[in-house]
């Protein structure tokens, strides 16, 4: 856990941080001659102040902060009025972005859908066949396509000839719904999530006739090894579609890594990580789901210029000997952030809504005791004979 | 894909945008603003004001062991919000102490982040009653909260005794704020407790 006591000096922080660890700092020789020194209490002040101005953690659920309006995105958190000229160019923007761009996108998203709707469901009744797949795969990249092109997704492939197989998992970073579309629009694959009731419920339904897709109840969520043991059922079938899955659980804004959950890496199988790096200078792809419903986040991201991005497949991996789910998921995890320029961070996503866990803390603590234990004892050594007199 | 025509755009762009700076202020603007920018990310009530558990969001502040204590010092006596300007007050103890050769002050007061002033601000983390005294019980109060469960109270207080004896000249069984200072003369307290924007 010493990483998360000595943060890495990153070009996305404000300030500097000092990449030195805790015990670097407090056994440095200064007066006092106690083993205990009351300016140890100083590195963790100032390590509490330096998160206090800007964390690791907290930055990665809010939108990336650009450092300059571009005129490409949609505006500026900062905005204020630099001239006249810029004002008028961003109006224009505005008047073309809303007027034209969007109602062209909104119907041919509708079509998409619609179409995704209308055509599984006929793919659906056909019994089950090499045509039925070969069908399936057809109208499934189509339509997903048309809804790429809903969103003006320009999307450059990487490294095709990695793309997930059947009998796999694909796992990849999470930043917004449209990650889906950017896979699905290029290879196929079974989906899982959880069942959700109207609208989505029924597309979910109609998706599941023609691909065998996983979606769970809410109440079958929370059993980890139902989970497990369908997923490994799926993937064991080698007819089947690589499954895709998100091991964040969470959106995490693209400029960063965070945790894998280690359920997908405990199934044993072939991974196929891809990692997905959106261009921030054309647009913020992040969904930040406190703050905005799912349907303005699709209006802001169809009344934007465009969603630009690189897709990387990278090379399968597979468990080695001796390695435990947590050290093969951090493995993949490394990977995917160094392929997409990300950040690789050992926080939990959930950190987004939930506390951070105690234990932690007393990491920390035992950090210290471990230092301040082995202060008294080289002391106790040196001065034993004076002492015991 | 018009990648050549984005690049160009930018460029222009940023020309509009540099016109207008000057560069004598922004130091001192960037910080203010990046600060205000942090304040306002942090208040998630969106009333102008921070509280307690607004700061006890930032995971690494609350798996630091002296986490309370620092968010403490941010609220005044009994109150339990901080807006903008404590915000700053309390910030500015960490600004190094090279900056204030940027800005000569008008007042004739000491800066908050002279050295003494750090020191006040590293004491007061000890002293939490506010009566000028480390007592025995306060050091071991920090100490506990610094080592969790994994020394044992006869230690802990043979730990918190040497470090009274070795301290306490006037014989009170106490550390005073001067007492402090001269524990404290060797250490580099300007580096340590200073916090530096990257620009």
């Amino acid at each position: 856990m010493k990483l998360i006591c000595s943060p890495l000096c990153l070009s996305g922080g404000i300030i500097a941080k000092e990449p030195v660890s805790l015990e670097q700092e407090i056994q440095e020789p200064r007066g006092g001659g106690g083993e205990f020194d009351m300016s140890d209490i100083l590195y963790f002040c100032r390590r509490g102040v330096e998160s206090i101005v800007d964390d690791e953690v907290t930055k990665r659920f809010t939108a990336e902060e650009l450092e300059s309006w571009n005129l490409l995105t949609r505006s500026n958190y900062n905005l204020h009025h630099i001239s006249a000229r810029l004002t008028v160019l961003w109006g224009l923007g505005v008047l073309i972005r809303y007027g034209f761009l969007l109602p062209l996108r909104v119907t041919l998203a509708v079509t998409g859908v619609g179409l995704l709707v209308v055509l599984t469901s006929i793919v659906g009744w056909l019994p089950n066949s090499r045509m039925k797949k070969y069908l399936s795969e057809k109208v499934n990249l189509m339509c997903y396509r048309i809804c790429v092109r809903a969103l003006t997704a320009i999307i450059t492939y990487h490294d095709s000839d990695n793309k997930p197989k059947n009998g796999g998992i694909c796992v990849a970073n999470h930043t917004s719904p449209i990650d889906v579309l950017i896979l699905a629009s290029d290879g196929c694959y079974s989906m899982v999530g959880q069942a959700h009731g109207g609208l989505m419920g029924f597309i979910q339904k109609t998706l599941v006739k023609a691909c065998p897709h996983i979606w769970f109840e809410r109440s079958e969520v929370k059993d980890r090894h139902l989970v497990a043991k369908r997923l490994s059922d799926h993937v064991a079938d080698k007819t089947k579609l690589p499954i895709l899955i998100f091991p964040e659980g969470t959106c995490i804004n693209n400029t960063s890594v965070m945790m894998f959950k280690k359920g997908s890496f405990e199934i044993d199988c072939t991974i196929y990580p891809v990692a997905i790096k959106y261009d921030p200078r054309f647009g913020n792809a992040f969904w930040n789901s406190s703050k905005f419903r799912m349907v303005t986040y699709l209006l802001h991201m169809m009344s934007s210029w465009a969603v630009v991005c690189s897709v990387w497949y990278l090379p399968p991996m597979k468990r080695e000997e001796g390695e435990d789910a947590v050290q093969f998921a951090n493995r993949v995890k490394s990977a995917i952030a160094r392929k997409g320029g990300l950040v690789d961070l050992l926080w939990d996503g959930g950190l987004k809504r939930s506390k951070v866990k105690e234990v932690f803390k007393e990491e920390q603590q035992k950090l210290y005791s471990k230092v301040l234990v082995i202060k008294t004892e080289g002391l106790l050594l040196a001065w034993g004979p004076m002492r015991s007199s | 894909m018009g990648l050549p025509l984005v690049e160009s755009a930018l460029q222009w762009n940023s020309g509009i945008l540099n016109a207008n700076r000057d560069p004598k202020n922004d130091d001192v603007e960037f910080q203010i603003t990046r600060l205000y920018s942090r304040f306002h990310s942090l208040d998630k009530g969106e009333n102008g004001a921070l509280s307690r558990e607004d700061f006890q969001r930032i995971p690494e502040l609350a798996i630091n062991p002296l986490g309370d204590r620092i968010i403490n010092a941010f609220f005044p006596e009994g109150e339990d919000q901080v807006n903008f300007r404590g915000f700053m007050r309390t910030l500015a103890h960490f600004r190094p102490v090279e900056d204030n050769e940027k800005s000569k002050g008008h007042d004739a007061s000491e800066p908050l982040n002279s050295r003494n002033n750090k020191l006040l601000f590293a004491f007061r983390l000890y002293d939490l009653d506010r009566d000028d005294k480390i007592s025995r019980d306060e050091l071991l109060q920090v100490l506990r909260m610094m080592v969790g469960v994994n020394i044992s109270d006869e230690q802990l207080g043979s730990i918190a005794d040497r470090t009274i004896q070795e301290a306490d000249t006037n014989g009170d069984m106490s550390i005073s704020f001067s007492e402090f200072i001269k524990v404290l003369e060797k250490v580099d307290v300007e580096q340590k407790m200073s916090i530096r924007f990257l620009h």
